[in-house]
């Protein structure tokens, strides 16, 4: 791997990490939410750079569309904030 | 007490699973080398298939492909069992959907993406023996296709009659594909038909056939639970 590429992994390592925590600690739950679907965003990237592009499509559908709006519509259904 | 020995128990397994994969270099193909040459060799030499990780899900491991359909149909039985009632009892609630007026903006651009996300999907899983993706992959996209739809009109609904018989058509293609292998050759889901040139549409034998049918079962399966999740209403706590 070249340098350039070395350095856009390592920042989206660091955003992975960041949006993850995030996540967590966030008392908002449709944020966090979003947050998770950030972090398979992220992870599509790492499996196309892994070569692995049959991954990527599959975490890009599911893991960004329909788990953040199967979430979406649970937070709805109940409560927005955690206690 | 219980919190040091939880962390001490999650440390020592830390440790071992560092010390396996310390072994093994970032991204290099060292764990399973034998069979990926294998399959690397043969999937192009014999099956004329040139995505290699087609060839492993649909024809060298077929059998847990079918395994995980049925795992995927299974929870959409579940949840529709589940929250249908649910549904029928509060119809006269407002529905999730129907409490907003979407804009215009997010109405034409519904009617507009449509036809381009559904004809993304059938190009994924039609082309799923020659390019990245597969029938999981194109059922996926099409779901999200009818997601839009369903987000932008609120009185745009899905006939579940025609998405179960679409769904239950799509298995039936499936296994009677893998019986017909049972009956012309020795095992089931046996690749039975002329593998074909390599890079071309027709080829490949029974991968296309089968990923087509992976792909209407997969779209109908997913769009069928986002109509019933979509469509529940209960009454809304207070936030």
């Amino acid at each position: 791997m070249n340098t350039i590429l070395i350095i856009i992994v390592v920042i989206s390592a660091i955003l992975l990490i960041g949006a993850a925590v995030f996540a967590v600690h966030k008392r908002d739950l449709i944020i966090a939410t979003v947050a998770t679907s950030v972090i398979s965003l992220i992870l599509t990237f790492f499996y196309f750079i892994l070569q692995a592009p049959d991954v990527a499509l599959t975490e890009a559908a599911i893991g960004v569309a329909l788990t953040t709006i199967i979430f979406i519509v649970t937070i709805r259904n109940t409560k927005r904030f955690e206690d | 007490m219980k919190k040091l020995i939880s962390i001490i128990f999650l440390l020592y397994v830390a440790y071992h699973l560092f010390v396996i994969f310390y072994a093994v270099p970032f991204g290099s193909n060292e764990l399973a080398s034998k069979v990926g040459k294998f399959y690397l060799n043969h999937s192009p030499k014999d099956l004329n298939v040139s995505n290699t990780v087609t060839a492993v899900v649909v024809n060298f491991r077929g059998f847990d492909t079918l395994g995980e359909v049925t795992v995927l149909f299974l929870a959409s039985t579940g949840l529709g069992s589940i929250l249908f009632r649910r549904r029928e009892i509060h119809t006269k609630l407002s529905h999730l959907r129907s409490s907003v007026e979407t804009s215009e903006i997010i109405r034409v651009a519904g009617r507009i993406l449509f036809p381009l996300i559904i004809l993304l999907g059938v190009y994924v899983f039609v082309h799923g023996h020659l390019t990245p993706g597969g029938g999981f992959q194109g059922g996926v996209i099409i779901a999200t296709g009818f997601l839009l739809l369903l987000l932008a009109y609120r009185d745009f609904t899905i006939e579940h009659r025609i998405i179960t018989w679409i769904e239950s058509l799509a298995g039936i293609t499936f296994v009677g594909i893998g019986l017909i292998g049972i009956l012309l050759e020795k095992t089931f889901l046996e690749n039975f038909l002329g593998t074909g040139k390599l890079n071309e549409l027709l080829s490949g034998g029974i991968i296309p056939l089968i990923y087509i049918a992976i792909g209407f079962k997969v779209a109908a399966e997913l769009t069928g639970i986002l109509d019933t999740i979509l469509s529940i209403s209960v009454e809304k706590t207070e936030n």
